[in-house]
């Protein structure tokens, strides 16, 4: 469990906090989504949890332990992170590449023995990224190499999950296939941390989310109760309706063109 | 171990065959044979004074040399995550000239004062470099391309140190630091070789120790603190072990470029991507490298011999366009 605990961030020189308050936890076998438009503090909550960003106040605590109490690598045999991008410079073979989230578990010295191999065959199972593990990370494609992320961040084996909008450059398929992974997960017993702003996918595969609203919760909780209308209208600052899916009846977002919103709004009246 | 033992087989044969080759040329030609047996100290008394008094030295020091530079632009591409990083274009190469010629200005003779001197040198160097990319980039250490930009200025002011510290020089000084610009490893003795090869030594051996650090680094800011690494004081360690690597060829053998560019990309290609064994097959590679460019810049044009540093510069420029135009 990763919880968050009035959690209060400023970069320095800026007048406003980044982050002003936030509290709130992801637990085990859960998904849970952070929304909210560009500039809420999404990222800045992940940068504060890997300690790239001190915090004002307030405190992250992973599996009960403050983050400034424990080492750098003891937070990464705890928390897996799949960061918002990631180029390499220099590709390398995909194998190679997942064995990276074995170094946590390392250390500088000690070489990889059995566990170790299994745990990084398991991480690329599970992420279906086996069949290509004798490629180079330069051939994969957007959704391959996003699979191939995660299956890092599986082979850390840690407890918990964190995905900084792991879907902005995936199509349709790829984006759907990328949400069920994560969701099953969860079921497995991680605790998804999930940052993302597909708010119609996040409402279907999260079991909770906090919406960020200028680096503050504007609510939290299931998803149908932050999905309503006013409050997102609010803080997207932009006219929306919420419908239920027909499909699968969770709720949906449709954004609407200012012009047919305000023909909308004369409808209504 | 999923490197395929025949590279590490092919580099060390190469290396050896160069050697061989190397201590076998010169104004007296030795045959490979008489190359070997003489190494083991049997055979004509002249050929193994030749071989193990003149000729070895200087082939120990160009090997120690390409080492450090090809481990040290291994530390830099890696760390940096740029292939054209290397301690020549970043200035640490230059930095360590200017403090090496500034000891040499002061009569400095002992060679591990002058290491010392070059050493400081480079961590100046490293740390305005730093600086400059921190200050025209955002937060963190800065980015890859400012740092080598800021290298690429810092080398040139270094230049300008140099040429102003040699306008009212006395003539040996001059002598003595044109040397440095140019490069070479012809004058190699065994009194001057454990300096070196101890600073060599120990910056490898750092290196090594910390290759699993460069690997994450090579990831990106964000990745590398998600897998546990303190990326500031990690990356400033690693630029300092590779000053460190820089400043020791610098105070043996003067200023050699493109080495720890070329090299790099050479071990990579064989498919070697992790760091501790691409550092260590950066060093085996660095070493035949120089090796071959001193057995260049002494047979092209006999009996004189050709700056070394220019012999490396005329491989590697065009080595540099080609991965600039891969890299734009």
């Amino acid at each position: 469990m990763i919880s968050f605990a009035n959690v209060a961030v400023r970069y320095h020189g800026a007048p406003t906090r980044a982050l002003d308050g936030v509290s709130f936890a992801a637990r085990a076998g859960e998904v849970t989504a952070v929304a909210g438009p560009n500039g809420s503090g999404k990222s800045t909550l992940v940068r504060a949890l890997l300690r790239r960003q001190p915090m004002e106040e307030g405190a992250i605590e992973i599996e009960g332990d403050d983050i400034t109490q424990i080492s750098a690598q003891e937070i990464a045999r705890r928390v897996a992170v799949v960061s918002q991008r990631e180029d390499l410079s220099f590709p390398m073979r995909v194998g190679e590449y997942v064995a990276l989230g074995r170094y946590p578990r390392l250390g500088l010295w000690r070489s990889a023995s059995a566990p170790d191999h299994a745990a990084v065959r398991s991480a690329m199972d599970r992420a279906e990224v086996a069949e290509f593990g004798d490629r180079n990370t330069d051939t994969l494609s957007g959704g391959e190499w996003q699979r191939v992320r995660i299956a890092r961040a599986l082979a850390q084996e840690a407890r918990a999950l964190v995905l900084d909008e792991p879907t902005t450059f995936l199509d349709l398929a790829h984006e759907m296939a990328l949400f069920e992974l994560v969701h099953s997960l969860a079921q497995d017993g991680i605790a998804v941390l999930l940052v993302s702003h597909e708010l119609n996918l996040v409402a279907r595969f999260a079991s909770s989310v906090v919406l960020l609203h200028r680096g503050r919760v504007a609510a939290s909780g299931r998803p149908e109760d932050v999905m309503q209308a006013p409050l997102l209208e609010k803080v997207y600052e932009w006219p929306l309706v919420v419908s239920r899916d027909p499909a699968v009846g969770s709720p949906s977002l449709v954004p609407l063109r200012r012009r047919a919103s305000s023909n909308f709004n004369r409808q209504q009246q | 171990m999923h490197h395929r033992a025949w590279h590490w087989i092919a580099m060390g044969a190469v290396l050896a065959a160069l050697a061989v080759i190397s201590l076998g040329t010169g104004v007296i030609h030795i045959p490979a044979g008489e190359v070997v047996s003489a190494l083991q100290g049997s055979g004509d008394a002249a050929t193994v004074s030749i071989i193990r008094n003149l000729r070895l030295p200087r082939i120990v020091l160009a090997a120690l040399v390409g080492a450090g530079l090809g481990m040290s632009g291994s530390a830099l591409q890696g760390t940096l995550r740029n292939g054209l990083a290397e301690p020549y274009l970043l200035g640490v190469s230059g930095g360590a000239a200017v403090g090496a010629v500034i000891a040499f200005a002061f009569n400095a003779t002992n060679d591990g004062i002058i290491a010392l001197a070059a050493f400081a040198g480079a961590g100046v160097a490293v740390l305005l470099a730093l600086l400059v990319a921190r200050a025209a980039g955002r937060a963190g250490r800065g980015d890859p391309r400012t740092l080598l930009m800021a290298g690429v200025v810092i080398g040139a002011f270094a230049n300008a140190v140099i040429m102003i510290a040699l306008a009212n020089a006395p003539p040996n000084t001059i002598r003595g630091a044109l040397w440095w610009m140019m490069g070479s490893v012809a004058d190699s003795s065994w009194a001057a070789l454990p300096w070196i090869a101890g600073f060599i030594a120990l910056g490898a051996g750092l290196l090594i120790y910390w290759a699993r650090e460069i690997d994450l680094l090579a990831l990106g800011d964000e990745p590398a603190a998600a897998l546990g690494v303190n990326v500031e004081s990690s990356a400033r360690r690693i630029y300092l072990l590779a000053a460190l690597l820089a400043a020791s060829t610098v105070a043996a053998a003067g200023l050699i470029g493109f080495v720890g560019l070329i090299v790099p990309h050479i071990v990579r290609a064989a498919g070697i991507r992790n760091h501790r064994p691409l550092i260590v097959g950066a060093g085996l590679v660095g070493a035949a490298l120089v090796i071959s460019a001193d057995l260049a810049a002494r047979t092209i044009r006999p009996p004189g011999e050709l700056p070394l540093g220019a012999v490396t510069a005329v491989l590697g420029v065009p080595f540099f366009l080609a991965q600039l135009r891969k890299s734009a």
